[in-house]
């Protein structure tokens, strides 16, 4: 048995294992479909991601499996091509282990809201695995696979990293092709990456990275150079610490661990500075409107015209078609920001919702900037607020669950790189802690992820 | 100014009615492919199969601009005096529909690709006008919808979905149905010499709404108007605006207000009617584009552009008045296609007079159009390799134009030229060789025995022999019948076999018609 065939086998039992545990990590997979990638003309030898099996995002585009963006309304839905990411992954030597679970179209924290039932968390059955990516990092965090990828669009790879343990990283945006990303909100989506460690993590996203003519927005970039080995100091190093995200409301075993890992940063040389992002208060309310405005249109396509489900066939109008299909179709948080976004670019709301958002979404950009220019090489902050959360907990309460992401957000809104790697672990859950560089700052945030995480403890309780 | 239409029981205003009309113009632009993606954007291929995942808005899709769209909508804005400006944006503009693939058009609102321009037009009612267009953007078009195709259903056509589009949008400066026509006729000359679209209605590749209202001549304020959407010919915008017209003012005058709507021209019973209100007053939720990133034109980038743009109609006109000395009719008539134009002044430039190339070329139309078929045919364009086709055609038009106003020809020889030409392209090939068109012509005629005879000797003979013949036709002629002057003339000819100098004819005739008895 080849190496290649013998990895295939390998991940399928794992994933079976994780599968039959009840975790719902994944939506689509197969060991026949794995074998059959490993029995293919072999790609070039030695190539970046030989012998790695990664995980894919259901709102990413692939041949081998269904994309359904985990929506009823793109059931079945199988895309004709392939997304620029998931090719690149392919020619780097990578198995494609299968599609993972997420909230609809990427519209949660928690990957609840999923048409095919939530993931779990591999840390505690009873929490969330955060979202929406959560399938991508249970994945990971379960060892079924080595990497994965998913996507942001506001803290959707940094969260579920925090919640799960792992390592995810939100590119400058434009640094990787969104070609085959189902869109959500397009001026803030990027897809991420997960690993069980930050080179893990850093080589997919440099395998992935680099310009691409089918998405305008790509940056004209090489792609990013693979990682280094971790340094041993960071002396010369200044760490912004951001008063803003360690405010109300932040909980005591984050702060702990927060505490802990300032430490080790210090401990290695880095100078921590204190700095002010003022707008972090705006982020969330300017998130909630631009991304579901563009939510809005984005999701449009989907009218039971053309693909994916028809409902209200030989209905009396087409417009009857559309509210059968898109009144079924679509999830009850889809609804929601559907309806949201609708509603702040409807005539006499532009400019006080989405004009309004965009001169803040400047401020929260303008912040960074400035930090960056003062001589900060990276900001550290906490990923999340609490460690993960119960499942069914914030269901019902819509704004609970969007504070959850009240840390992340803002690198989405400024566009600017961020990483989650696991900082310690309070009552055996997760804590995540977040390094946000500035725009095209990928190495630099990589390298003093490195370097953290090799004496900061992740497994460790930190209380 | 239209006349202001008398309804019964009302009254019209003591000055009439002015008509107010702007037009909105839809053109294709002359892309290889589609706006957003490397789709065909060629017509009339088989439904639904010039496309790909971006023109049907398949999930992941991305759109790419394409830099020859760009370049034509700057090049088109240019040619109507726009100006362009380095930085515009995209924006989307949402609406459901089933030809709207993506639920949005990626088109441009805010920021525009050019703004503030004019086109030159001649009104039948007021004579040269400028009229001013308000800005040029570029979008992409939308599937293509059959209502008649598939019994009970409508059938989509997405091949015409993200053909790259210019939407001209012109002020409300017509006054007229007629006037509107003028504009448009003006309009797609323009945009054909610019080579930025083919501008065929039957292709749809241009595209025209009309905003049509009334008000009192005299005032300034505009009253409600209304938007006449679907037509599809030059001559169907001027009767749907006449329509409209008269149905505004007479609702005006018997007392009656008119709501804004959306119509919709009916070609068959030549009527305008209101579109059904759900299809209209739409909230596009405009926003910019996310997918696409502003557009940015640089300096030079929009200089080359500009110092690209080719001689347009109204300044060739202008042009050929004063340099080949023609009137303003002739000119018009030369320089509505570029081709023509450029053609009349490679026979012009072979020598002889401007003023007789241009009357050949306005007067044997379908006699030269002959020609040209024949002489640009793959054989012929064998025989001639190192010539292009439009060089042997103005060859055998300046050898014809050269050799009747040197009096080589007559008129009617120069016509039994071009038919021999057209008949056998092989035979000016042959003689291409004879250097000068008067002696290419010369070449080819002689055989023919058409060279005008100019022997005031044999001419003279000739008229004797006729006044002879036709003593008593002389006769009635001197005793005041004028008009049989023409047909002993013809007598003449008929004698010369048709090539006697008519000037030689003349002048023999009357002179030895003075020096006969009977006057």
């Amino acid at each position: 048995m080849s190496d290649r065939r013998a990895l295939a086998a390998l991940t399928a039992r794992r994933i079976r294992e994780l599968e039959d545990g009840g975790a719902h990590a994944f939506v689509e997979w197969s060991e026949a479909a794995l074998l059959a990638q490993a029995d293919a003309p072999a790609s070039p030898a030695g190539g970046a991601l030989a012998g790695e099996t990664v995980a894919v995002k259901d709102n990413i585009c692939d041949l081998t499996f269904r994309t359904t963006c985990c929506s009823r309304i793109l059931e079945g839905w199988r895309s004709p091509f392939e997304a620029t990411a998931v090719r690149r992954l392919r020619d780097a030597g990578a198995l494609v282990a299968g599609k993972t679970n997420c909230d609809e179209f990427g519209m949660g924290s928690s990957t609840e809201f999923s048409c095919h039932g939530p993931t779990v968390n591999p840390c505690d059955s009873a929490r969330v695995p955060g979202g929406s990516s959560g399938g991508s990092a249970a994945a990971v965090a379960s060892g079924a696979v080595s990497m994965a990828l998913g996507s942001e669009t506001g803290g959707s790879v940094r969260q579920p990293a925090a919640f799960c343990g792992v390592v995810g990283i939100k590119p400058t945006y434009g640094r990787v092709s969104r070609y085959g990303l189902v869109a959500f909100g397009s001026s803030l989506d990027q897809i991420g990456t997960f690993g069980r460690d930050v080179e893990g993590a850093a080589r997919l996203l440099a395998v992935i990275s680099g310009r691409d003519p089918f998405d305008a927005t790509s940056l004209d970039r090489d792609p990013l150079p693979p990682p280094g080995p971790a340094p041993v100091s960071l002396a010369g190093t200044v760490i912004g610490i951001p008063r803003e995200y360690f405010g109300e409301g932040l909980h005591a075993g984050v702060a702990a661990g927060m505490r802990r890992a300032m430490d080790r940063l210090r401990a290695l040389g880095a100078e921590l500075r204190d700095v002010s992002l003022l707008h972090t208060k705006y982020a969330v309310p300017t998130y909630y409107i631009v991304a579901p405005a563009e939510a809005s249109s984005n999701l449009a396509r989907y009218d039971g015209v053309r693909y994916g489900r028809r409902v209200g066939e030989g209905a009396a109008d087409v417009r009857a078609l559309y509210r059968a299909t898109r009144g079924s179709g679509f999830g009850p948080e889809v609804r929601r920001r559907i309806l949201l976004g609708t509603y702040v670019l409807s005539a006499g709301f532009y400019d006080a919702y989405y004009g309004k958002a965009q001169g803040a979404r400047e401020r929260i950009g303008g912040d960074f900037t400035a930090v960056f220019a003062g001589g900060v090489h990276a900001v550290f902050t906490p990923t999340t607020p609490t460690p993960a959360f119960k499942l069914g907990e914030n269901l019902s309460d819509p704004v609970a669950m969007y504070l959850s992401d009240i840390y992340v957000c803002t690198a989405n809104l400024a566009g600017v790189p961020a990483l989650s790697l696991p900082i310690g672990r309070d009552q055996g859950l997760p804590l995540g802690g977040q390094l946000i560089g500035p725009m095209e700052g990928e190495a630099e945030i990589i390298r003093i992820g490195q370097a953290l995480e090799a004496v900061v403890g992740g497994a460790e309780e930190v209380r | 100014m239209s006349a202001p239409t008398v309804v019964p029981g009302g009254e019209a205003p003591a000055g009439g009615w002015e008509t107010v009309i702007g037009l909105e113009v839809h053109v294709q632009l002359k892309t290889r492919t589609k706006m957003f993606c490397g789709c065909s954007s060629v017509f009339g291929d088989p439904p639904n199969t010039n496309v790909c995942p971006v023109c049907l808005g398949l999930p992941g899709a991305l759109p790419a601009p394409n830099e020859q769209a760009l370049r034509l909508a700057v090049r088109a804005a240019y040619g109507l005096g726009l100006t362009v400006h380095p930085r515009s944006i995209f924006a989307r503009k949402n609406y459901f529909y089933p030809d709207l693939p993506k639920g949005y058009q990626i088109s441009q609102h805010v920021e525009p690709l050019s703004t503030g321009g004019r086109l030159e037009i001649e009104s039948p009612d007021r004579g040269p006008l400028t009229v001013g267009i308000t800005r040029i953007h570029l979008e992409e078009d939308a599937a293509k919808s059959f209502h008649d195709k598939v019994p009970g259903m409508t059938a989509v056509d997405f091949n015409r979905s993200g053909v790259p589009l210019i939407e001209i949008v012109g002020e409300p400066d017509l006054r007229s149905p007629a006037e509107a026509r003028a504009y448009l006729t003006a309009l797609k000359q323009v945009l054909v010499y610019l080579e930025v679209s083919d501008c065929s209605m039957e292709e749809g590749s241009l595209r025209v709404d009309a905003n049509v209202s009334v008000r009192p001549a005299g005032n300034a304020e505009l009253r409600t108007r209304c938007e006449i959407k679907n037509l599809n010919s030059f001559a169907n915008v001027e009767r749907a605006l006449v329509f409209e017209r008269d149905r505004h003012i007479a609702v005006y005058v018997s007392g009656g207000t008119i709501e804004q709507r959306t119509m919709t021209f009916d070609a068959a019973k030549g009527e305008v009617r209101p579109v059904r209100s759900k299809e209209e007053s739409h909230d596009y939720r405009y926003f910019p584009e996310p997918d696409i990133p502003p557009l940015v034109l640089t300096e030079a980038w929009l200089a080359a552009e500009r110092g690209a743009l080719p001689e347009l109609p109204a300044a060739k006109r202008a042009r050929f008045e004063k340099q080949h000395g023609l009137t303003r009719y002739e000119a018009g008539v030369l320089t509505a296609e570029r081709e023509q134009a450029d053609l009349y002044e490679m026979a012009v430039a072979k020598g002889g007079s401007p003023k007789s190339v241009a009357t050949w070329m306005m007067n044997e139309v379908d006699r030269l159009q002959a020609v040209y078929k024949r002489v640009s045919s793959p054989e012929i364009a064998r025989l001639t390799p190192r010539l292009s086709s439009a060089e042997v055609f103005v060859t055998a038009v300046a050898a014809v134009s050269q050799s009747v106003e040197t009096g080589d020809l007559n008129r009617q020889g120069g016509r039994q030229l071009l038919e021999e030409i057209a008949a056998k392209p092989e035979r000016l090939v042959e003689s291409l060789a004879a250097g000068a068109p008067r002696a290419i012509a010369a070449s080819l005629a002689k055989p023919l025995g058409i060279l005008q005879i100019s022997d005031a000797g044999e001419i003279e003979g000739w008229v004797r022999e006729v006044l002879d013949v036709h003593a008593a036709q002389v006769a009635r002629y001197k005793g005041g019948e004028e008009k049989l002057y023409g047909f002993l003339v013809g007598q003449v000819m008929k004698r010369s076999k048709g090539r006697a100098d008519p000037k030689l004819v003349n002048a023999a005739l009357v002179r030895v018609l003075k020096g006969t008895p009977g006057g």
